[in-house]
C-alpha cells in the first residue's frame, strides 16, 4: 500500500512537470496557432543549463535560478530566428520547421556536452545540507525535493490562472487567442504580444527542465519523451485550455508512473514472472496512449474543449 | 496526351533514371544499397504524400507502419519462417490493421489534434517494439536471412533487389496517381479543401479518409518489409518520430500534392544524409538548418526552387523588373 | 393542396439565456418559392442551420418529404434531397467549375469507392454537370478553376451545385448577398426559371427580389414568425411595417 502511495506521489510530481511544459505549448498554440515541436528542447536546455551552472556555482538552486533567464533568452532567439516566420504558415510547415530546430539544437547539445547524462548536484535544503525527506505516514519517508515540485504544481497553476484571468496582460492574451485581428486593430502590438507569450512559455518549460534535472537523466533525448506526453496532455485536456492541461497532466503523470510501477507486478498474478515483466513493460508503455484513444473516442475535442478550435 | 505527360513527366524521368542507374556507374554494392534504401523510403513517402497532399492528413506517425512491416519480418524470422508468400502479406496486413485501429480514432479529429494524435500513436508503437526483448528490444534484431520466395533467394542479389524495389515503387506511384484521379480521390481532394461542401452534397469524409489511411498504412508495411530485407537489421528506431518527420520532409521537398515528387524528395534526403554524415561528425548541425531553411524558403518544394530563384532574380534586377512591367 | 415538401413544427432554439428561435412553424409546398424575411438579428441563419441539419433544435420537429428528419445529420438530409447554399460561398477552390458540380452529381450516382478509373472521363457525370452549369449560365467557364471565378460567378456556381444534386428542396441562404445590380438581375432570372422545378426556401434581405419572386413570405422577428402570407398580404401588414420601421423598402 505504501508503495502505491509513493508511486502516486511520484506520478503527481511528474504530472506537475508535464503541466509546466504543456501549459506553454498550449498557450502558444491557443494564442498564435503555432504547433511547436521544439518546445521540448526548451525543457532540455533548462535542464542542461541548470545542471552546468549548478556545478559551476556549487549550488543547485542557484543554477536552477540562473537557468531561467538563459531559457528566456534562448526562447527569444529562437522566436526571432525561426518561429515568427511561421505564424501565418500552415501546420505542416510549422511541424517540419520546428522539427528541423529540434534536430539542430539536440545535435548542438551533443556537440557541446556529449551524449552521456550530465552530473547534477543534489538540491540543498534550507540549512545547506541535503534536503532529506518528510515522513508522510508512519515509516514512510518521501523526498522533500519531490514535495517541493508538487508544491510548485499548486502555486504555478494558481499564478497562471491569476495572470490570465485577472490581469490586463492576461486579458490581451485571451483576446489575442480568439480575435488577433481585432486586438491588432485596437492598437496593441500583436507581434510583441506573441513574443511575450512565446518567451513566457519557453521559460516555464526551462523551469520544468531545471526542476527535473535531479530526478531524470539529463541527456539529449530527454525533451522528446516529455514533448510527446505533453501532446497527449493537450489532446486529452483540450487545446488552449489551461485547466484542461492541468487535469490531463496530472492524469497522464499518474497513469504513466503508477502504470509502469504496478503493471508488471499485477500481471504476475496471471502470468509467469518473465512474461509478466515483458508484457507489463509493453502494456505500461501503451497505457497512456490507450487511455488517450479511449477519451478521444468519446470526446474528440478533449475533456475541456473550447478556446481555439484546430 | 501532353497534359498528363507534363504532369507526370518528372516522376517518369526519375523512375527511368533509377532504372538506368546501375548501368551508368552506380552498379557497385554500396551505390545499389543506397538507391534501394532511397526507393523503399520513396515508396513510404509516396503513400504519405497521398495522405498529406491528397487528403490533407498530416500524419506524424507514418514511420510506425514501416516499422510494423519490418518487425513482422523479424517476428517470422525469429520463428524460422522466411517464405515471402507468408511473410510479406502478413507484414502488409499487420501495418494495415494498425492503421485501421489508430486511424479510426485519429480521424475523428482534425488539424493540429490529428497531427498530435498520430505522433502519439507512433510513439506508442515505438515503445511497444522497444519492450519486446525477444525481438531484440532496444538493441535491435539482425535477420538470419533475407526473405525467400518459393524457396528461391531472389532478394539476395543486389541488382535483382534493386529492380524489385523499383518495380514496386513504380506500381505504388502509378496506383496512387490513379487513386487520386478516381471517384474516391475526388471526394478525398474535395474534403481536403472544403469538408463543409462535401457534406453539403451528401458525402461523409470519414470513411473515405479511413480507407485512404489504411491503404497508406499497407504500403508503409510493404516498404518496411523491404527495408528489413535491405538492411538485414531492424531496431525500434525505425518507428521513431524522427523517421516520421523525415518522411514528411521527403513529401514537402517533393512538393505537396505531387506524388512523384516524393520519390525525388526521398532521393534528395537519403543522398544528403549520406553525404553529410561522411563529412561531419555532427552532421545534423547542417542538416537541421537546411530543413528549416527549406521550409521557410521553399514552400513548393525543390520543384519550386527554380521558379523562386527566377522570381527573386527578377525582383533584384531593376532593368528586368521594368522590362516585365 | 399538395403535401408539403417541408414542415416545421414548433421549432425552438436557445443559446444559454438567449432565445434565437421561438416556436417556428411553417411549410414549403412543392414548386413554391417561400421567402423568409426579417430585420437583422431575427435568427434567419440559425433557422437555416436547423433546417439543413448543422444545428440541432431544442424543441420541435422538421418533416421533409414526409419523413421526420429532426435527428438526421446534415449529409443525410442532403442525400434525401435537401440542397443548401451558403451565405458565404462554399465551393472547392482548387477544382474547376465543372468538377465542383460533377462532385454533386457523383454523390447521387452510385458508389464513390471506385479507385482506379479516372473520374474525369465519366461522360455521364460531366454531361449532367454541364447541364446544371448551363441552367445558371456558367457553361462558358466550366473549365476555369473555381478560385479564379468572379464573386457573382461563384454564387452562380453554388446554385449550379445545388441543382446538380437533383434535389427536392433548395434551401438558399441569402443568395443575392453582395451582388451588384447586374448580378442580382441575373440571379433573379435563374431563380425564376427554377420555380416549379423544386420547392425553394429562401432567406433574403433584398426586398425587391423577394417581392418579385416569392409565392409566400414568412416574417421572422426576434426568432418568431409573426406572419406568413402572400406578397400583398405582407406588404400591407401593420406588424411587418413596425418591424421594419425606418426602412423604405416596404413603402
Amino acid at each position: 500500500m505504501s508503495m502505491l502511495l509513493v508511486q502516486a506521489l511520484n506520478g503527481l510530481q511528474f504530472g506537475v512537470l508535464l503541466f509546466l511544459v504543456a501549459a506553454g505549448l498550449s498557450l502558444v498554440f491557443g494564442v498564435m496557432d503555432l504547433i511547436n515541436l521544439a518546445h521540448g528542447v526548451q525543457y532540455m536546455l533548462g535542464a542542461y543549463v541548470a545542471a552546468t551552472l549548478g556545478v559551476w556555482t556549487g549550488s543547485f538552486w542557484l543554477g536552477a535560478l540562473l537557468s531561467l533567464p538563459v531559457a528566456l533568452l534562448v526562447g527569444l532567439a529562437l522566436e526571432w530566428l525561426v518561429f515568427r516566420h511561421l505564424y501565418r504558415r500552415d501546420h505542416l510547415s510549422q511541424v517540419l520547421a520546428t522539427f528541423g530546430v529540434i534536430l539542430t539544437v539536440e545535435e548542438a547539445t551533443r556537440a557541446l556536452w556529449g551524449s552521456a547524462p550530465q552530473t547534477v548536484l543534489e538540491p540543498s535544503g534550507l540549512t545547506g545540507g541535503a534536503m532529506g525527506g518528510v515522513e508522510i505516514i508512519a515509516g514512510l519517508i518521501y523526498p522533500t525535493y519531490r514535495l517541493v515540485i508538487i508544491g510548485v504544481g499548486i502555486v504555478v497553476p494558481l499564478l497562471l490562472w491569476f495572470l490570465v484571468e485577472r490581469t490586463r496582460a492576461g486579458m490581451l492574451v485571451r483576446a489575442g487567442a480568439t480575435h488577433p485581428a481585432m486586438v491588432s486593430a485596437l492598437g496593441v502590438d500583436i507581434r510583441r504580444l506573441f513574443t511575450v507569450v512565446f518567451a513566457f512559455g519557453a521559460m516555464l518549460a526551462g523551469f520544468a527542465g531545471a526542476l527535473a534535472s535531479p530526478i531524470f537523466p539529463v541527456a539529449p533525448g530527454m525533451g522528446d519523451t516529455v514533448l510527446i506526453l505533453c501532446f497527449v496532455v493537450i489532446v486529452i485536456g483540450g487545446v488552449g485550455s489551461i485547466r484542461g492541461a492541468f487535469i490531463a497532466a496530472l492524469l497522464v503523470g499518474l497513469l504513466d508512473t503508477v502504470g509502469r510501477a504496478m503493471l508488471p507486478d499485477l500481471l504476475r498474478l496471471l502470468l509467469d514472472p518473465s512474461s509478466a515483466r515483458q508484457t507489463g513493460a509493453a502494456l505500461a508503455s501503451m497505457l497512456v496512449y490507450i487511455v488517450m484513444a479511449a477519451i478521444l473516442f468519446f470526446r474528440p475535442a478533449g475533456l475541456f474543449p473550447g478556446g481555439r478550435s484546430a | 496526351m501532353t497534359a498528363p505527360l507534363r504532369k507526370h513527366g518528372l516522376a517518369l524521368v526519375t523512375l527511368l533514371a533509377l532504372a538506368a542507374a546501375p548501368f551508368l556507374g552506380f552498379g557497385d554494392g554500396f551505390a545499389l544499397s543506397l538507391l534501394s534504401r532511397a526507393m523503399i523510403l520513396g515508396m513510404a513517402a509516396v503513400s504519405l504524400s497521398l495522405l498529406v497532399g491528397g487528403a490533407g492528413l498530416v500524419s506524424l506517425g507514418h514511420a510506425a507502419t514501416m516499422g510494423i512491416g519490418a518487425y513482422a519480418v523479424v517476428a517470422f524470422d525469429a520463428a524460422g519462417v522466411n517464405e515471402g508468400l507468408i511473410v510479406f502479406p502478413a507484414a502488409i496486413a499487420a501495418a494495415a490493421a494498425y492503421a485501421l485501429v489508430t486511424g479510426a480514432v485519429s480521424l475523428r479529429t482534425s488539424g493540429v489534434h490529428f497531427i498530435m494524435i498520430t505522433l502519439a500513436f507512433g510513439q506508442m508503437a515505438f515503445f511497444t517494439t522497444s519492450s519486446f526483448s525477444s525481438l531484440g528490444g532496444d538493441d535491435g534484431y539482425t535477420l538470419y536471412a533475407r526473405t525467400e520466395w518459393l524457396g528461391m533467394r531472389i532478394m539476395d542479389n543486389r541488382l535483382t533487389f534493386h529492380f524489385l524495389c523499383l518495380g514496386l515503387l513504380a506500381l505504388v506511384w502509378a496506383g496512387g496517381s490513379l487513386l487520386l484521379g478516381s471517384r474516391f480521390g475526388r471526394v478525398l481532394r474535395a474534403a481536403r479543401e472544403n469538408p463543409q461542401r462535401v457534406l453539403a452534397v451528401g458525402f461523409q469524409p470519414y470513411p473515405y479518409r479511413l480507407v485512404a489511411y489504411v491503404m497508406a498504412g499497407a504500403v508503409g508495411g510493404l516498404s518496411g518489409a523491404l527495408l528489413a530485407n535491405a538492411t538485414e537489421f531492424v531496431s525500434p528506431a525505425l518507428l521513431s518520430w524522427t523517421r516520421s518527420g523525415e518522411l514528411l520532409f521527403m513529401v514537402i521537398l517533393g512538393g505537396v500534392g505531387q506524388l512523384g515528387g516524393a520519390i525525388l524528395g526521398a532521393l534528395a534526403i537519403v543522398l544528403l544524409e549520406e553525404t553529410l554524415s561522411h563529412l561531419l561528425v555532427y552532421w545534423r548541425l547542417v542538416f537541421g538548418p537546411l530543413l528549416v531553411l527549406s521550409v521557410l524558403f521553399l514552400p513548393d518544394g525543390l520543384i519550386g526552387a527554380p521558379l523562386r530563384l527566377r522570381a527573386a532574380f527578377r525582383f533584384a534586377s531593376p532593368k528586368r523588373r521594368n522590362a516585365d512591367a | 393542396m399538395p403535401d408539403p415538401l417541408l414542415e416545421l413544427h414548433g421549432l425552438s432554439k436557445n443559446f444559454g439565456a438567449l432565445t434565437v428561435t421561438s416556436d417556428v412553424s411553417l411549410t414549403v409546398l412543392p414548386g413554391e418559392i417561400h421567402a423568409i424575411i426579417g430585420p437583422n438579428g431575427a435568427g434567419k441563419t440559425t433557422l437555416i442551420h436547423q433546417i439543413s441539419g448543422t444545428l440541432r433544435p431544442d424543441r420541435g420537429t422538421i418533416r421533409f418529404a414526409g419523413q421526420d428528419v429532426t435527428a438526421l445529420p446534415f449529409e443525410r438530409r442532403a442525400r434525401l434531397g435537401l440542397a443548401r447554399s451558403f451565405q458565404i460561398t462554399s465551393i472547392v477552390p482548387g477544382f474547376t467549375a465543372l468538377e465542383n458540380v460533377a462532385l454533386a452529381v457523383q454523390a447521387r450516382s452510385g458508389s464513390s469507392f471506385r479507385f482506379l478509373r479516372p473520374v474525369a472521363t465519366e461522360k455521364a457525370l460531366n454531361e449532367e454537370a454541364r447541364a446544371a452549369l448551363d441552367t445558371v449560365g456558367l457553361e462558358q467557364v466550366a473549365d476555369r478553376t473555381a478560385a479564379a471565378l468572379s464573386h457573382g460567378e461563384k454564387r452562380q456556381l453554388e446554385l449550379a451545385i445545388a441543382i446538380a444534386m437533383n434535389p427536392r428542396l433548395l434551401l438558399l441562404d441569402e443568395p443575392l448577398a453582395g451582388a451588384g445590380p447586374e448580378e442580382t438581375e441575373r440571379l433573379i432570372g435563374i431563380l425564376h426559371g427554377l420555380r416549379s422545378r423544386y420547392g425553394i426556401l429562401l432567406v433574403e434581405h433584398d426586398m425587391q427580389a423577394v417581392f418579385a419572386l416569392a409565392d409566400r413570405i414568412s416574417v421572422l422577428v426576434y426568432g418568431r414568425v409573426i406572419v406568413t402570407g402572400t406578397v400583398d398580404e405582407i406588404r400591407g401588414h401593420p406588424e411587418v411595417r413596425t418591424a421594419y420601421l425606418g426602412e423604405d423598402a416596404l413603402a
